[in-house]
């Protein structure tokens, strides 16, 4: 009798084993302390509501070319992927990625608002569901700027007033943008003059002026250890990095808002998954972008949600125990002067200006 | 008579077989063996290694895509005349609406903008924005489109527009390969790039300068390294040797964050060199993010490369011809330089060739410590592999990359003689 | 044996010692003097230090203490290319990027002499060794003879005045060997070189050599010239390890003189020449070279000590006939007798006396 029993258990054990290991879903983000914030207010809840296991992969730096490789193989290993809104819209265009319906696939709001309200402008491509508002923007070293700690962007194009080196992404967007601020275009027009031959070679012309004061970094975590290590005097990156070094790791910076440049980021479901899992997949983005779970987000870390009705569940940090709204980019008193992104004059203009801004590093 | 008789004919195995035959059959039947036991590398160095480059051959040349989408309007594009100045008739129109339609359907008109985008900036968002009102129009009973069209989006009134499709409808192109060399497809033919875009040339003259840089920083600093691990007794070469591996068991990543702490402004050279008083607080160095910060980086990154290969033909020189050598009574110097280098130089042929390589095809390190003058090719590769989805242009830049190391390696031949090349 | 300080010298160890390890001494008490022109054997077991001493000499090795002398200098202190000395190795160490010609160049152009006297040299070197033809050829083109041949040139193409060579003939089959080992004293006795030549080869050691070092230990056991060192051994070692030898064990019972009387373990007695025995009561172990061992009574004194024998094999060898008998408790007793018309030809099992003459019977240490 035992040994039948005990065989019986195994074989119970091994077909639910076997069942665990179907329920399984690979979400891709970009690992550190973003996907961890990921882990504790989507991942978790998500995985003891329905014993998924998710399985994570740090690869959005690489999402766009990776899944058209997948795409081409024919081999899609991804369920969710966490890309910024101008990947997801090149994913769109590049139909890699499956278009979603706000109203029938994504939660409306507690009080009855359908989610495309909710999101509002912030739905920029078919295929994109946002999570999350972040900025670019600067911080600075309060022990390295004397008593007058910059409060404006121009302050980066002013060696007189602030010497030292500045760090800036290795790539023209953003940059462009504030160097025609700084040189006197108008907010509004600035990507009607940034469309022209004129208008690049006036930023560049701008951007030349410091070009020798410059870091130019391109990865996130650069200008946060640039700032620590004291090799420059401000530098940009994304607010939440700023956060981390601020807060968390009390290093003598502080933030400067200006000009911040809001952008997106959020999940697309890759194009051509089977039906089993097209639906998991949809299940999980229902569950993790509604109200409460983006709200709870902003627990561990300073990006805004993406969902107006989730602004005011803000509350404090999971381990600091700071009130998060002040920290967020969104927070009005952040958000008096900030610079939308223009996703589809970038979507356009990316190689173009690209080669003449990488040209014009190179000389 | 008869064993003269038989020595005339073919010769016989004892079977009855001509000799000859049953050789044949014999050695073919080693040679299907030996075939059988390499199997499994040969699969995998076809797939691993020839079906990549040529894909990527392939990929560089290759532009279905426009055909693909609007094969109707390509069709009728060839009647119109791009320079004329004019815009094409209302029979493109129309066939470029019938095209419209069903690849609004597939999806696929996006994918064509961001192809066309490459050549035009604008045509991404055109084909986009045009898109949804498009795909609801009905080619049988909506006609005639040509108002209609421009109307959508008024770069379909541009002759430009048209000129562009037509210029790239062809499904194999050179269009990339006059890319990679800062040049472009027109109309009237190719075309030098606006000087503010040409870039590419100048970054493979970089990579290739760059890399004969690295590789001779490299000789200098591994022969005596190799010299030593190849004299001294084993006990201390092989504590030496765990030295020059050592920095293989650590991630390339985190050996070149390390460079940027050592070298950075606020970093340990600095440091200590402001500390000793050799360089002013104000005017200290700047070894990180330029050329020589790569050089630095990647000529310690490399470095084992180059010591390996040296190493082992140096141990392989028996010490009895440099003792040869000098009970002839020749110096020292006389000995290192006509008996012992010569016959190091194998080592050294085999090393550079390794290292100019992998030096030629780095980015991570470039691009962590390179700046703004320290970049490679590869940096732009990657940069088009995985930013601008551009694979043509990385395709294409990839090939000139190889074709190049194929030259040099066969200047390499004709100069230094590749027989002149050992591993050990 | 220890030789004191020798005007005439040409190549002079002094009371040499060498240590590797600071432990173990490889060279203990080294102490040689050649005349200019000799030729010189180093004979040894494997790891007897012969190398070591030639290395000492050729300045890659330093002695751990003592002197060397070259020509009356000492020359401790000279760098290994100023000391003219000419190495043939035993791997032969030709330059393998270099051809022959440029290999027997070598020497000259460092030198410094100028191109044509150097290609007249190099030319007569070459002829010298029956390669005139072979200039052009890499080394690696070569066969072991050929390769040897060169090797031996370019040691002698700078006209050394002392030559060094370690084991050159290792490699080489038999009768290349004996064809070399025919060459290189020619060559060394027309050029009248001074040779030091290692080898542990005794055929080779007593074929070419006007003197014979044999090592052991460290130490030089005997030196002196072939005919000497083969029939006079002055210990043990000597004659055992040079040519064959038998062994009999036993008490010095008197000595009267250059003669003297032992008794051996089975209580038969022989008489021998007194070597390394001093006092009766010693023990010795008595050496007898197989073909002066003498089975026909006529032959032998008449109050010649006779032994019993009992013929255990007999081996046919063409030029010679070997037995091997049971002697006083020794199976391995080895006797020869040359092929001659009136030769024995004793059977397996057969009884006899056997004896020698007792100046070829050498009462040595134990
Ligand atoms: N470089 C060295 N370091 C330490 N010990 C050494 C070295 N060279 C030789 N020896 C030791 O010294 C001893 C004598 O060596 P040597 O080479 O002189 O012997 P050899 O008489 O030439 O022997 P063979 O006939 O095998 O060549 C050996 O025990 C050897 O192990
Ligand atoms: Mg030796």
């Amino acid at each position: 009798m035992k040994p039948t029993k005990t065989m019986l258990t195994a074989a119970v054990l091994a077909t639910a084993a076997g069942g665990v290991s179907a329920e399984e879903m690979t979400i891709v983000s970009w690992g550190g302390a973003y996907s961890k914030s990921q882990l504790k207010a989507y991942h978790e809840p998500y995985s003891e509501k329905t014993g998924v296991t998710i399985l994570n992969d740090d690869s959005s730096a690489e999402a766009v070319a990776k899944l058209r490789a997948m795409n081409e193989a024919g081999n899609i290993t991804w369920d969710v992927v966490d890309v910024v809104a101008a990947d997801a819209i090149r994913l769109c265009d590049e139909g890699l990625a499956m278009e979603i319906d706000p109203d029938t696939m994504l939660a409306p709001a507690p009080d009855g608002t359908s989610a495309a309200d909710d999101f509002g402008d912030l739905l920029v491509s078919d295929c994109f569901i946002p999570q999350i508002v972040y900025s670019t923007t600067f911080g600075y070293r309060t022990d390295l700027v004397g008593d007058t700690p910059p409060t404006d962007i121009c302050a980066v194009f002013d060696l007189e007033a602030y010497p030292g080196k500045r760090s800036l992404e290795k790539r023209p967007i953003n940059n462009m943008e504030w160097a025609l601020l700084c040189d006197g275009v108008a907010k509004e027009d600035v990507y009607d003059v940034l469309a022209t031959p004129e208008g690049q070679e006036q930023a560049l012309a701008k951007l030349d002026t410091i070009k020798d004061s410059v870091v130019w970094w391109s990865a996130g975590a650069d200008t946060p250890q640039l700032l620590a290590d004291g090799e420059v005097v401000m530098g940009s990156t994304y607010n939440g990095r700023l956060f981390s070094v601020i807060e968390e790791q009390k290093q003598p910076v502080a933030m400067l808002w200006d000009a911040q440049v809001f952008d997106l980021d959020g999940w697309i479901i890759p194009a051509g998954l089977s039906d089993e899992r097209k639906a998991r997949a949809l299940d999980y983005i229902m569950f993790a972008t509604d109200t409460q779970r983006l709200a709870d987000q902003a627990k561990y870390i300073s990006y805004g949600p993406a969902r107006a009705s989730s602004a005011p569940l803000v509350g404090q940090h999971a381990e600091l125990g700071i009130d998060m709204a002040p920290h967020m980019p969104t927070d009005p008193e952040n958000a008096k002067n900030t610079f939308l992104y223009n996703y589809e004059f970038w979507a356009d203009y990316r190689d173009d200006i690209d080669a003449k801004f990488q040209a014009w590093l190179a000389q | 008579m008869t064993d003269a008789s038989e020595n005339t004919g073919p010769m016989l195995a004892a079977d009855g077989t001509p000799l000859k035959q049953s050789l044949a059959r014999s050695l073919r039947r080693q040679k299907l063996r030996a075939l059988m036991l390499v199997a499994p590398l040969l699969l995998f160095v076809m797939f691993s290694f020839i079906v990549p480059i040529a894909s990527m051959l392939f990929r560089s040349v290759e532009n279905s895509i426009v055909q693909e989408t609007l094969p109707l309007t390509v069709e009728a594009l060839q009647n119109w005349d791009e320079s004329s100045g004019e815009l094409p008739d209302e029979a493109v129109y129309d066939a470029f609406v019938r095209d419209m339609v069903v690849a609004v359907d597939n999806k696929t008109h996006t994918r064509l903008g961001s192809r066309l985008n490459y050549e035009e900036t604008g045509m991404s968002s055109m084909f986009r924005r045009s898109g949804r009102k498009m795909g609801k129009l009905d080619p049988e009973t909506d006609g005639p489109f040509k108002d209609q069209v421009i109307e959508i989006h008024d770069g379909w009134g541009e002759p430009k527009t048209w000129a562009v499709i037509k210029t790239h409808s062809p499904a194999v192109t050179n269009g990339y390969f006059l890319n990679a060399v800062d040049m472009r497809r027109t109309p009237e033919g190719a075309q030098a790039q606006p000087e503010d875009k040409q870039i590419l040339i100048k970054l493979f003259g970089r990579t290739l300068f760059m890399s004969l840089v690295i590789t001779a920083s490299c000789i200098l600093l591994a022969y005596p390294v190799s010299y030593l691990l190849a004299t001294l007794p084993m006990r201390v070469s092989n504590l030496l040797m765990i030295l020059v591996l050592l920095p293989f068991w650590t991630s390339l990543l985190v050996r070149t964050s390390a460079w940027k702490v050592m070298l950075q402004q606020q970093g340990v050279i600095n440091e200590t060199l402001v500390w000793l008083g050799l360089v002013a607080d104000d005017a200290r160095l700047v070894i990180i993010n330029n050329q020589f910060g790569t050089i630095i980086a990647m000529t310690h990154i490399l470095l084992p490369f180059m010591i390996l290969p040296m190493y082992s033909v140096m141990q392989t020189i028996p010490e009895s011809y440099t003792r040869a050598a000098k009970s002839m009574g020749a110096t020292n110097w006389t000995t290192f330089w006509r008996i012992y280098f010569p016959q190091s130089i194998p080592g050294i042929g085999a090393g550079s060739i390794l290292v100019f390589i992998l030096a030629i095809g780095y980015y991570i390190t470039p691009e962590i410590v390179g700046g703004t003058k320290g970049v490679f090719i590869s940096n732009r590769i990657a940069y088009h592999i995985s930013s601008s989805l551009n694979w043509g242009l990385a395709a294409a830049l990839g090939t000139i990359l190889l074709a190049v190391v194929l030259l040099l390696y066969w200047v390499y031949d004709k100069i230094v003689g590749i027989d002149n090349v050992k591993l050990g | 044996m220890t030789e004191t300080k020798n005007d005439a010298a040409f190549v002079e160890f002094q009371r040499v010692q060498k240590s590797y390890d600071g432990e173990n001494l490889v060279v203990k008490d080294l102490n040689l003097a050649m005349p200019k022109g000799e030729f010189l054997t180093m004979l040894g077991p494997s790891g007897s230090g012969k190398t070591t001493c030639l290395m000492m000499l050729a300045g890659f090795e330093t002695a751990t203490h003592g002197e060397i002398l070259l020509d009356g200098r000492p020359i401790n202190n000279i760098p290994p290319h100023k000391r003219g000395i000419g190495m043939v190795f035993q791997n032969y160490a030709l330059f393998p990027h270099m051809t022959v010609a440029e290999n027997l160049s070598f020497p000259l152009e460092v030198r410094k002499l100028g191109k044509s006297e150097r290609e007249a040299k190099v030319q007569r070197a070459l002829d010298m060794v029956q390669m005139g033809a072979f200039g052009g050829r890499r080394p690696a083109q070569l066969s072991g003879g050929q390769q040897q041949r060169i090797a031996l040139a370019r040691a002698l193409v700078f006209e050394p005045e002392l030559v060094l060579m370690d084991e050159p003939l290792g490699a080489l089959d038999k009768q290349l060997r004996e064809h070399m080992q025919f060459e290189i004293t020619r060559l060394a006795h027309e050029l009248g070189i001074t040779t030091v030549y290692v080898t542990h080869d005794q055929t080779e050691a007593l074929t070419m050599s006007d003197r014979v070092a044999v090592f052991d230990d460290g130490r030089i056991q005997q030196l002196a010239p072939p005919d000497q060192l083969y029939e006079e051994p002055e210990n043990s070692f000597v004659a055992q390890f040079i040519g064959e030898n038998n062994t009999l064990e036993g008490t010095v019972k008197s000595i009267d003189g250059d003669a003297c009387l032992i008794a051996l373990d089975d209580g038969s007695e022989i008489d021998a020449v007194p070597i390394n025995v001093s006092q009766p009561g010693e023990r010795t172990k008595v050496s007898i070279r197989p073909e002066r061992v003498e089975f026909n009574k006529d032959r032998l004194h008449a109050d010649a000590h006779t032994l019993k024998a009992t013929v255990k094999e007999f081996i046919y060898m063409g030029d010679v006939f070997r037995f091997r008998m049971s002697v006083a408790g020794n199976d391995e007793f080895i006797v020869k007798t040359r092929n001659a018309p009136d030769a024995v030809r004793l059977k397996p099992g057969q009884e006899i006396e056997i004896g020698w003459l007792a100046k070829d019977c050498r009462a040595l240490d134990a």
